[in-house]
């Protein structure tokens, strides 16, 4: 029985770990509940190291609004963004294709394959109520929140 | 294993008073510090608290120019950051979860007074603006 369930969740388990829309989400809690109070957490491997940087140097202007923290959860947010950044691991995020490494975006929207994925999208869309702004994943992708980006 | 669990007893009973911040007590720190500002201080109001939340201010970020941009006209609605998430009403009558916590509170009036106003607020402000949130 228990190696039924065990072999069940391991079945389970592989497609969603090789599936193509699948991103790891933020696991740190810390971050997750920062990032998260006004946008979905984006996942650390959509951008590179140095983005994050970039992004965590400059908190008291992001994105236009004060978003500044503490000295010391400034600090711990930037060390896992930067341990689970697309670039840290041996395989590069696909985030990472034909980026500029001299001139990092702090813009996930900046990059080559999140404007490729979302090619074809109306600018009345994007302007929709129901949108409004290219950082609300979740208007489109439900399962964003878990790491799922496959359309709704 | 007996221990552990009078242990976490005990821990139950006493954290909520370990940890008894309520609108009221950070009321208190506010008029402390308001006292410290001003010593002609008289006292928290509700409406000019009303009209700091709908005054439209120019010195803050462009996209935020007053607090409604945000939380709508109506505190006891939910709001919407700019980046389509929703904000939980700010009225304690609908949200008894707001104002638990002097320093989250703080933290976020240091956040939004900058973005808003274009600086910190003052106590003054900061405990009008929880009394109109009070009485909302």
């Amino acid at each position: 029985m228990r190696f039924k369930t065990l072999l069940l969740t391991a079945l389970f388990a592989l497609p969603a770990s090789a599936d193509d829309d699948y991103i790891k989400p933020i696991a740190d809690q810390v971050t997750k509940d920062e990032c998260s109070a006004c946008h979905l957490a984006f996942p650390a491997s959509m951008l590179p190291k140095a983005s994050w940087e970039k992004i965590m140097a400059n908190l008291d202007n992001h994105f236009g609004e004060d978003a500044s923290l503490d000295v010391q959860t400034t600090e711990r947010i930037t060390e896992y963004l930067i341990a689970e950044a697309g670039d840290t691991g041996f395989w590069s995020s696909k985030f990472l294709r034909g980026l500029d490494s001299q001139n990092s975006p702090i813009r996930i929207t900046e990059t080559q394959y999140w404007i490729r994925e979302h090619r074809g999208i109306s600018d009345a869309k994007w302007k929709s109520e129901r949108v409004g702004s290219k950082a609300n994943c979740v208007a489109c992708h439900r399962g964003a929140e878990r790491g799922y980006y496959e359309d709704d | 294993m007996k221990s552990l669990r009078w242990m976490s007893i005990a821990a139950t009973l006493l954290a909520p008073t370990v940890n008894a911040e309520s609108i009221d007590s950070i009321l208190s720190h506010y008029t402390d510090s308001a006292r410290t500002e001003a010593p002609s201080f008289s006292g928290f109001d509700a409406n000019r608290g009303k009209d700091l939340y709908f005054k439209e201010f120019n010195a803050g970020k462009k996209d935020t120019p007053s607090c409604t941009s945000c939380h709508t006209n109506n505190p006891t609605q939910a709001g919407e950051t700019r980046a389509g998430k929703s904000i939980d009403p700010m009225a304690v009558s609908v949200n008894a979860k707001r104002y638990q916590s002097l320093k989250k509170t703080e933290k976020w009036f240091r956040r939004n007074c900058k973005s808003v106003l274009g600086r910190e607020c003052t106590a003054a402000e900061k405990g009008d603006f929880l009394m109109f949130m009070k009485n909302s």
